[in-house]
């Protein structure tokens, strides 16, 4: 299973005269889960949208599963879409929602739903719109992997459940993903929750990717050094993405290995998902771009302040 | 609760820290290991099944795999195709009355430790510190150490 899921390659979307997303080059590997982080506004959203086929690019290319072009009667049988905070049709029962799904799918494993659901404890005759949050998320998730796809695209899945909700939906996912070999592409604000789930990473800043790569090659390339603040800006062996200063002591995130040397007076820690997603965040302008996204010389071109 | 065991389940269970910082794939070869210090696995027994672990603990199946993977690569388990991956090693070496007295002794030492004014934090210092010395004195190197001379907490990163 070496083919890339989704690839984007000058990849745009302008809505009016704004880029949602702009010159994206990207590749995301099957069998992974893969979060996509950004600010609100980065074009997650778009880049979700454009591969799954409900919106057409501005400029570039996007294709799916292997080269499969996004939104063809192809790419839409393998792949799954959940939109942002699961929208299910508030009228129909789950025992509708299911029907209809399977006439309008070529696909459709309605016993496994149907058995899923019993598992979960929903009521087949009750209205969506009378379930709580969290069963109306598993039930757009059960209606999704009931369609067998291989790439399972999640926008915002849990930003609006509770914390068992939402340790639920994602045991739902991870276990799709081990047992059926579904790959999953997810965007989040829940960084905690993405250190647990996701094993590669691309993180999306402006309409532009900041950062892309297997989430243990990005931390093991990242180190948080700590001392003086006196002699943070002298420092200058390896690139520092984020710096952060107090009065005596200050912090910086550089791009380097456990074998790289720390000065002397300085500490070397390693860094987690979620101090690493924010550093970068905070710096729009830095980028690292290791694995396939760098096609293109990885230079940050737009350096901000 | 499950009181009704199915065979082939594992007789442990996994659980997470967030806060400790320590990735989770390490953190449950860290489990299995000191499950086999304490005697809680023995040669034979299942490790968890990944879509059992996945299911209850939400996190990516890679992760399992890579801990698995790693634990193998030690010689701690070996994976049987599509049965699941079993206990070949054990790593206490030592009887279980042998255990009760050196943690007794052991026990002793804290109390010392206690009465002469060490709190917590300076009893894991000085038997760290001890254990690196014992360590580095076992293996006849005599490196350069950092921070040993002022009594200073290393850092390991």
């Amino acid at each position: 299973m070496n083919i890339n899921v989704i690839e984007a390659s000058g990849l745009g979307k302008r809505y009016g005269r704004t880029w949602a997303l702009r010159e994206c080059a990207l590749a995301v590997p099957a069998g992974h889960v893969t979060a996509l982080i950004g600010p609100n506004g980065a074009g997650k959203t778009t880049l979700l949208n454009l591969a799954a086929g409900l919106a057409s690019p501005t400029a570039g290319t996007v294709s799916v599963l292997g080269g499969l072009a996004a939104g063809s009667r192809a790419a839409l049988d393998g792949i799954a879409f959940v939109a942002q905070d699961t929208p299910v049709y508030k009228n129909l029962s789950a025992a509708d929602m299911l029907r209809l799904t399977a006439t309008l799918n070529r696909r459709f494993d309605k016993p496994c739903a149907r058995a899923r659901l019993a598992e979960l404890g929903i009521p087949l005759d009750r209205k969506a719109g009378k379930l709580s949050g969290g069963q109306r998320a598993q039930l757009a998730l059960t209606v999704a992997l009931a369609r067998r796809p291989k790439l399972l695209i999640l926008d915002e899945p849990v930003s609006m459940l509770d914390p068992i909700a939402r340790h639920d939906f994602m045991a739902n996912v991870m276990t799709a993903a081990a047992a059926d070999g579904v790959s999953v592409v997810l965007s989040s604000h829940v960084l905690a929750d993405l250190e647990r789930v996701a094993d590669h990473l691309i993180l999306l800043s402006r309409g532009q990717v900041q950062v892309a790569g297997q989430v243990d090659d990005v931390l093991a390339t990242h180190r948080m050094l700590t001392g003086p603040a006196a002699e943070a800006d002298t420092y200058t062996q390896r690139p520092v993405v984020h710096a952060r200063r107090g009065a005596a002591q200050a912090h910086l995130l550089v791009r380097a290995t456990a074998g790289d040397p720390v000065p002397s007076g300085w500490e070397a820690h390693p860094v987690g998902l979620e101090e690493l997603a924010l550093a970068y965040l905070r710096e729009p302008g830095a980028a690292a771009l290791p694995g396939p996204a760098r096609s293109r010389p990885a230079e940050p071109s737009e350096v901000i302040r | 609760m499950d009181i009704d065991k199915e065979i082939g389940r594992s007789p442990i269970e996994f659980r997470l820290d967030p806060a400790s910082g320590v990735p989770t794939y390490l953190q449950l070869v860290q489990q299995v290991e000191h499950a086999l210090r304490l005697g809680y696995l023995k040669p034979g027994d299942q490790l968890p099944k990944v879509r059992d672990v996945v299911a209850s603990l939400a996190i990516n199946p890679n992760t399992v795999l890579k801990a698995y993977k790693e634990l193998e690569v030690k010689g701690l388990v070996a994976g049987r195709p599509g049965q699941g991956t079993f206990v070949r090693a054990t790593l206490s070496q030592i009887t279980l009355p042998e255990l009760t007295g050196l943690r007794k002794a052991l026990l002793g030492w804290l109390a010392a430790a206690d009465k002469a004014g060490l709190d917590e934090d300076g009893m894991v210092a000085l038997f760290s510190s001890a254990l690196r010395d014992f360590h580095e004195r076992r293996r006849g190197t005599g490196g350069v150490r950092r921070g040993a001379a002022s009594g200073e907490k290393e850092d390991i990163a």
